[in-house]
This record gives C-alpha cells, structure tokens and sequence, in this order.
C-alpha cells in the first residue's frame, strides 16, 4: 500500500480533525461537518438543477455518498473541495434523470467564441443593487445566472460566490487551472453584460 | 496594451494575481481607457452583487429536516456496515 506523504510542518485543520473523527465512527463529528457545508452544499446543488426539491436531494445524496466513501477519502485535499465534487456530480446526474431528452455537461457551449467581448459599455449607477427590492433582486440575479451556460455557471459560483480558489474549483469539477481561469473570465464578462440592462446608469432619472 | 490584451488579464487583475509588472501595465491601461475602467467596475461590482445576494438560502427549517434525515440515513449506513462480516 502506497504511503500518503503528509507535510508535519502544517497544523492539521479542525476539518481534518472531525473528518478524522468521523472515519473512526464519531457520529457527531460528521454532524459537525454536515452542519458546516450544508447551506453551500444546498446552494450549488440549486444552481445545477434549478430546483428546490432536487437541490434537497441532492445535499442528502452528496451527503450519505460521502459518509459512505470517507474511508477513500485520502486528505490530500481539503474535505470540502472532495464533497462539492461528489455533490456537483450527484446534481449532474439528477437533472440527466430528469431531462434526459436534454444532455447536461459542464462541457455544454463552451464552443462559444467572442460572446463575451463587452459589446455594451454603459456605466453602473453607483449602488445599482438598491433600485430593486430585494425579491425583485434575486429574481434578477438567479434569471441572469440561469442563462449562463452550466460549464460557465458553475465555474462562478463555485470561483466567485462559494470562494473556492481556483485550483480548488478546478479540482472539483475535474477541469484544468487554465480551463477554470478562461470560463471564469467569460462567465464573469457575460453575466455583467447582461446585468447592463438592470443596473446601467439612467440618463438624468429619465 | 491594447483593450483585449487587458481583457485577457482582468479575471487575475481583479482577483490579485498578477505579477507586479504586468498590473502596472493594466493600471497604466486604466487610466485612460474609460472603457476597460468601466468593464473592470462593473464586473467587479457583478461579482460583488452575486456575492453578497442571499441567493438559494437554506431556510432554518428545511435545514433542520435535512440535516437530521442526511444523519439517520447515516446512522442506518453505518449499522448496516458492520453487521456485514469483512471479507
């Protein structure tokens, strides 16, 4: 059996600990770590399937898979960026179940090729958030990230909404480092191109 | 450097991981391109608003439900897991 090679300089972080904890069959240390990753869990789980009860399937599935799989896990990477993996996977295969007719991949229009050059340069009125409510605001924003192909989409919100790096969020939807840094770049330009039309400056309150 | 060149670097731009030459080069573009100024804010400022929005919360009781079934399923896994002999 193949050593893991693990760094002694490094303070084991309370993660490892209570994922430690949970290998050797401490109940509520896994509780602890369901506790601490299940609103992210939940969050990505929604923005793939764009369903409420599915995205609660899936943070139960992600889950129960990942307890029943921690003896694989091998702490080279951070428990986290592991279960978002198990997690983006399990949402994949739920929206493939239930739109078959429709072939979900995070490779999905990818091919697209300047779609992401600004073609409208209009200033932001400076707090553009505010001239919405805040229904009428996530309703702009969860519209305007649907829209984005899933291969863009999820490099945002695992990048720029959930904070992984990039290396982690390369990692958890098994891409490259510079495949992760190109679609970020274009999901990014895309999404402020299209919240140009909710948020562009008014020409004097007209 | 021209516009797309700045395009090209602005996802490292706006996270800080440019070398400090070439961020001095995207600041020196800044400063006289209104375009690529305005691009970079409000791109900034997109990333900011996703962010910050309370997009997909979790609601306290769906949490509760979730995370109570997600641990006796757990529970069940683990009995059944060491009624099984080792091969």
């Amino acid at each position: 059996m193949g050593s893991i090679q693990t760094k002694l300089s490094e303070p084991i972080s309370d993660e490892l600990v209570l994922v430690r904890a949970a290998k050797a069959g401490d109940m509520q240390a896994f509780e602890a770590l369901v506790k601490r990753y299940d609103r992210n869990v939940f969050r990505i789980a929604q923005h793939i399937t764009q369903n409420r009860e599915d995205a609660e399937d899936v943070v139960q599935e992600a889950f129960l898979k990942a307890y029943g799989n921690l003896a694989q896990f091998q702490e080279q990477s951070k428990f986290y960026t592991w279960l978002v993996r198990i997690a983006v996977n399990e949402a994949l295969m739920k929206l493939r179940r239930r739109r078959p007719e429709r072939m979900v991949s995070l490779d999905e229009d990818v091919k697209t090729e300047d779609d992401s050059m600004p073609r409208e340069v209009a200033d932001w009125s400076p707090n553009p958030e505010q001239q919405y409510n805040q229904a009428e605001l996530r309703d702009i924003l969860s519209k305007t990230i649907q829209g984005l192909p899933a291969g863009f989409r999820m490099v945002f919100v695992l990048r720029d909404v959930e904070g992984l790096s990039t290396e982690e969020t390369a990692e958890a939807l098994g891409l490259s480092v510079p495949a992760v840094k190109s679609r970020l770049l274009r999901a990014r330009l895309q999404l402020r191109e299209r919240l140009n039309k909710y948020f562009k400056r008014q020409a004097n309150g007209d | 450097m021209n516009c797309s060149d700045f395009l090209k670097e602005l996802t490292d731009y706006l996270d800080g991981q440019l070398d400090q030459r070439t961020k001095e080069e995207l600041d020196e573009h800044l400063a006289w391109c209104h375009n690529c100024f305005v691009v970079c804010n409000t791109t900034k400022k997109t990333i900011e608003i996703y962010r910050d929005s309370a997009l997909y919360e979790l609601p306290d009781d769906l949490r509760v439900r979730l995370q109570s079934a997600i641990i006796s399923k757990c529970e069940i896994h683990k009995a059944q897991t060491l009624k099984k002999p080792a091969e």
